[in-house]
């Protein structure tokens, strides 16, 4: 009697439990917030502010996705994720959207059920050593004590360098950045290995910048992405096409500025097209018609968002590279909205 | 005699003379310093050494102190006006000040309403800590933790109204069926209670803006604030899952007590990180997706596992030391079992227990800290992240710790010697 | 007179599973264990619901794939190419190795601080009490990262000592040229083995035995006749094999002492206590110290202040009174919750975590976890290890608290 008992029991709850919906955007449309997973605290990329206030590139990338589909850029919560968290944030539907310069790999996005939705940095581990050293090549650290901030795929890349080259080191893992840097800085370690674009943040924030210097090699490729969970084509596609309508807009000349009226005083189809004045594209997403207009007006096109948080007039001082328009010999190329 | 005595000696002295000074070495300083510092060989030792130590910690921290800093934006700044000289920078304390007592995402116009409460907690607990005030008071301690939601998180005053209004229902129906039964008053109040609420939840979807305080999401509580709302809900809620837990394992029914006794071991036997790494990682696979559970109420269940397992271990204790004539004593008189506890078991065990609840929760307090590790912006999350990855005040630490250091100390030291107070108060009827 | 009462009927009614007390004990398990399994079975058809729809398999196969990532402090082979699971090995064995570690040193500082802070030497025991009640008061985390931050900062960095290949005068040189504190760590000559170690290692165990033989012949010897003989043989049949050993065979120990010249980066050979270790190992034993200091205090003032005065009727010497009266009793008082000290020592470790300890919570839990993202899995895992050692150390506990229980006849 017992086992009947329990097994009719498990029947009635599996059923109850089975017919969670996996539609994000009607949750998130219905919720009016959306809940966006961004890093604990890198400068530049996503970190609270003094008064508060979420910014950083990726914290950008969430408001204009929220602007886009709710017509609201503040109508975000970010919410904090370690290394640890946050693919588990992702899968429990804690968040609806990770956007924590996440590298996208092929087990992520197939072992654990991720979907990565494009890329917003490409990204490579680099190293900053101090330059009293006199080190000018990563080969050159035969023996050195490495800082890694854990948790990313700094440890593997970094195993897989000094293996592939036959030098030793000691790994030295430390949790957060404010913490690497404080040993890095008392010589607890000589070397600071993580992606380039935090090194470069991190180093903006020393006292004396021109102490450190960072080493040439890059040893890893690192696309950074915004990811979604696996199965929810409809919710993957509004990411990645507000990720390219940004992109887009930098290439087609549409800035914040002049977003409110370029797309009725221009000839050309395929802005007409991306900002709604011609054709259905923001229906087909499920959105609104200006829903590329919003997320435009939201923070700027992909250049201005780049150039306000981490480009070279701020602190952090990163160069495009990488990052340029493929026009400009870059690796930024969205498909065309047609 | 006297006339002989008279005759015979020059002098005699009709009046006392007043007693003289004790020699120099067995008076005041001196003999103090004799009895308590240099009594002997080793001690003498001791004391030097000791003396070294003090020297040492007050040339190190006097200037550090003396120099210190509180007006400026930036370590930067600070630096520049110590010019190398030794000095604190507390001017990031100064400056995060509501950061570090409310973190950053509490709404800026609403702190009163934390401090409110962190005032009105006080004066709820006192009734608690102080048998001697009128019992009349405890009414308002019961009131407080519905208050303090309300003050806390906003929205609507009908929740906690609605939440508090089932347990009066729930007392109501308990008191008119427990003449006749104690199992089916328990029934009847969590029946009532259970629709009381259902009730309510009704009334609330219309009144929802009904006397509203601004709503803030418990993601966005941080600081010490956190640290503080985490260890009294998790003692408060641990006290009664304690306390059953404790009767479990000691109980005769054999199901039940192997039940108590696998929770308690397993709760006991796993570092408290690791159950914040389930709050984190896992739990939220064992609910629907829907239930959007959020990481505080995740983090508070936890913990609240943790801290009743360790409350009902020293609650067996007090349990245990009582006589077991008393156990017979209350059999004896034909009392039932739910009757017995109530009346002569658990008011005796839980006086014995107080010590030890107080200790544990001293513990938990204090390992509320650890929510850090899973990125919740507490006290030490908050330090460790946003405040020292911020370019102004990054390399601040000495400061920043012993800050958060210090409002540890001054609240877990208040409150172990509050308990050892009032183990001296319980110790007197005893012996 | 008709007082008496029905016989009591024998039917069974349905009704007496509630009210009558025979039965009620089956009914409320019955009740409870329901609950117990409808909550158990909702949680986990929750979990295979939602693991279902994710498409992810709970499955431990990622334990034999290599684990790509290195580590610092190793007490077994291990290199990026080894599995996760020796990875998670490694771990536990840093954990059990910081936890050994700080009991020991945890011991000392508390035995210690309980007894001077009970001292009649004013400034000692107020001392004492400051540094107890500093250490109980704030949580250990904090401690443990404020530690970290004066080994880091007290330390210099190892760079001060290196000659570069003797290209460069160093800042500082070796303390006895053998031992350097740095913030990476605390750098110990090491001991290479030569041919005839073994004999070596013979000879001071042979001096072990014998020095326990000594101390037993000692003691029959004051039972039975009365006559105490000197201390010193003991000393000398401890030491003097080892030595005799050592002088005889010349080669078979060395001590390799820490090279500063042959890299740019670190010191080279001898043992390195990395920083992690010893700060996590520092923090934990200074931290416990102070509630073990509390317990032994506790066990002192339990034994009541006649046995000090009959022991000082006798004409023992406070030393004496110390060490032959006090402790033997109060140790029955205190290693209870000395053993609870540990326990919370070991789980307290899994705190490594904030200063870059190897330990199983930083590898099974942290970059395993991380790594592969099999979240579940790893926690699992995680929490056994702990159980299994919580509960192994309880059992020991059991069976010591049985055996030292006063014998009551």
């Amino acid at each position: 009697m017992n086992k009947s008992v329990f097994l009719g029991a498990l029947t009635v709850v599996g059923m109850a439990a089975g017919v969670a919906s996996a539609a994000t955007l009607d949750d998130v449309k219905s919720r009016g917030t959306l809940n966006c997973g961004v890093s604990t605290g890198l400068v530049g990329f996503a970190a609270p502010n003094t008064s508060g206030e979420w910014e950083g590139f990726d914290v950008d990338l969430c408001r204009a996705v929220a602007a886009a589909v709710l017509g609201d850029p503040t109508a975000v919560e970010f919410v904090p994720t370690t290394p640890k968290t946050r693919f588990t944030a992702l899968s429990s539907g804690e968040v609806d959207m990770l956007a924590r310069n996440t590298t996208w790999t092929f087990s992520r996005d197939n072992d654990l059920k991720l979907e990565f939705t494009g890329i917003n940095y490409y990204d490579g581990q680099g190293f900053m050593v101090p330059t009293e050293l006199g080190v000018s090549s990563a080969k050159d650290l035969d023996g050195a004590t490495v800082c890694i901030q854990t948790g990313t795929t700094t440890e593997l890349n970094l195993a897989d360098y000094f293996r592939a080259n036959n030098i030793s080191y000691e790994p030295v893992p430390i949790e957060t950045n404010a913490e690497a840097q404080q040993q890095y800085l008392a010589g607890a370690c000589d070397v600071y290995t993580t992606d380039a674009s935090g090194l470069a943040a991190t180093r903006a924030t020393f006292e004396n910048p021109d102490d450190h210097v960072l080493l040439p090699e890059i040893i890893s490729k690192e696309p950074l992405g915004p990811l979604v969970r696996h199965g929810d084509n409809e919710w993957g596609d509004v990411i990645r096409w507000t990720l390219n309508a940004l992109i887009s807009a930098e290439e087609l000349g549409v800035t914040s500025a002049n977003v409110g009226e370029i797309g009725e005083s221009s000839n050309n189809p395929e802005i007409k097209r991306l900002l709604g004045t011609e054709g259905e594209l923001g229906a087909m997403l499920g959105l609104d018609p200006n829903w590329a207009q919003q997320a435009i007006t939201a923070g700027g096109n992909y250049g201005e968002i780049f150039e306000k948080n981490i480009g070279e007039n701020t602190p952090i001082g990163l160069s495009r590279g990488l990052n340029a328009q493929w026009t400009d010999g870059g690796l930024l190329y969205s498909p065309p909205f047609r | 005699m006297s006339d002989t005595h008279a005759q015979t000696v020059a002098f005699v002295r009709e009046t006392e003379i007043p007693p003289s000074p004790p020699p120099a070495s067995e008076a005041g300083v001196i003999k103090w310093l004799r009895e308590n510092l240099f009594s002997s060989i080793a001690n003498s030792i001791l004391t030097i050494l000791g003396l070294i130590a003090v020297y040492y910690i007050v040339v190190g921290l006097g200037p550090w102190l003396a120099n210190s800093i509180w007006q400026s934006d930036s370590l930067a700044e600070c630096r520049e006006i110590l010019d190398g000289a030794n000095g604190a920078c507390f001017a990031v304390i100064r400056e995060r000040w509501n950061q570090l007592l409310f973190g950053f995402r509490y709404p800026v116009d609403e702190y009163w309403r934390p401090a409110l409460a962190f005032v009105l907690l006080f004066v709820a607990i006192l009734p608690v800590l102080f048998s001697h005030l009128p019992r009349k008071l405890l009414i308002g301690t019961a009131l407080y933790p519905f208050l303090a939601f309300w003050l806390i998180w906003g929205g609507s005053v009908l929740i906690p109204i609605v939440a508090l209004l089932g347990f009066v229902v729930g007392a109501v129906a308990y008191s008119m069926i427990s003449a006749r039964s104690f199992v089916g008053a328990i029934a009847a109040a969590v029946i009532a209670a259970a629709a009381t609420w259902w009730a309510g939840g009704l009334l609330l979807r219309i009144g929802a803006d009904f006397l509203a305080l601004r709503a803030v999401p418990s993601r966005d509580l941080g600081g010490f604030m956190l640290n503080m709302i985490l260890g009294t809900v998790c003692v408060s809620l641990s006290l009664p899952i304690g306390i059953v837990l404790a009767l479990g394992r000691q109980s005769n029914l054999p199901i039940i007590k192997v039940l108590c006794v696998i929770f308690i071991e397993f709760v006991r036997g796993v570092p408290l990180i690791t159950l914040l790494f389930v709050a984190s990682v896992i739990l939220a696979y064992f609910f629907p997706p829907e239930s959007n559970l959020d990481l505080v109420l995740r983090v508070i269940i936890m913990i609240t596992m943790f801290a009743s397992a360790y409350i009902a271990e020293v609650i067996r204790g007090g349990l245990a030391a009582l006589p077991r004539g008393q156990y017979e004593a209350a059999d004896s008189l034909g009392l039932d079992y739910a009757q017995s506890m109530r009346l002569i078991i658990l008011p005796q065990a839980l006086k014995i227990s107080i010590p030890g609840i107080v200790n544990v929760a001293v513990g938990l307090f204090k390992d509320t800290t650890l929510v850090a590790i899973i990125s919740m912006y507490d006290l030490v999350g908050l330090i460790r992240g946003p405040i020292l990855a911020s370019t102004d005040w990054n390399g601040v630490y000495w400061e920043l710790w012993s800050f958060a250091a210090l409002l540890f100390f001054v609240i877990c030291y208040g409150i172990s010697q509050y308990s050892q107070w009032l183990e001296r108060k319980l110790a007197t009827d005893h012996r | 007179m008709t007082a008496m009462s029905d016989a009591p009927t024998q039917s069974f009614r349905l009704s007496m599973l509630l009210y009558d007390t025979r039965y009620r004990g089956y009914t409320i398990q019955f009740i409870v264990i329901l609950f117990v399994v409808l909550a158990v079975g909702y949680l986990v058809s929750n979990l295979f619901a939602n693991l279902a729809e994710q498409g992810v398999v709970l499955t431990y196969d990622f334990l034999e794939q290599p684990a790509g990532y290195d580590i610092n402090q190793t007490l077994i082979e291990y290199n990026n190419q080894s599995s996760h699971l020796r990875a998670s090995v490694v771990g536990a064995l840093n954990t059990l190795l910081v936890a050994a570690m700080a009991c020991v040193l945890a011991t000392i500082l508390g035995v210690f601080a309980g007894i001077l802070r009970l001292s009649n030497n004013w400034l000692v025991a107020k001392l004492m009490a400051i540094y107890v009640e500093a250490f109980r008061n704030v949580p250990v985390l904090i401690w443990i990262i404020i530690i970290n931050t004066v080994v880091t900062s007290v330390g210099s960095s190892p760079r001060v000592f290196l000659t570069r290949g003797g290209s460069v005068e160093p800042e500082s040189s070796l303390f006895l040229g053998m031992f350097a504190f740095t913030n990476r760590g605390l750098y110990i000559p090491s001991i290479g083995l030569g041919s005839g170690w073994l004999v070596v290692l013979l000879a001071f165990v042979a001096g072990i035995l014998g020095f326990f033989a000594w101390r037993s012949y000692v003691k029959k010897k004051l039972f039975q006749e009365g006559s105490l003989l000197p201390a010193w043989p003991a000393w000398a049949i401890l030491f003097g094999p080892v030595i005799l050993a050592m002088v005889l065979l010349p080669g078979a120990l060395t001590i390799l002492r820490p090279d500063v010249a042959s890299n740019n980066f670190n010191i080279q050979d001898g043992v390195l206590l990395g920083r992690p270790l010893l700060a996590l190992w520092l923090a934990l034993s200074i931290y416990t110290g102070a509630f073990i200091a509390e317990n032994v205090r506790a066990g002192i003032l339990a034994i009541s202040k006649g046995q000090t005065e009959a022991a000082a009727a006798l004409g023992l010497r406070p030393g004496r009174i110390m060490n032959l009266v006090i402790l033997p009793q109060a140790l029955r008082v205190i290693i209870p919750p000395l053993i609870s000290q540990y326990l919370n020592i070991t789980k307290n470790s899994s705190l490594a975590i904030a200063v870059g300890y190897a330990d199983i919570t930083a590898t099974l839990g942290g970059i395993t976890l991380n790594q592969t993202g099999r979240a579940i899995e790893c926690v699992l895992l995680l929490m056994l290890f702990y159980l299994t050692i919580s509960l192994s150390i309880s059992a020991l506990m059991n069976v010591y608290n049985n055996s030292v229980r006063l014998k009551e006849r």
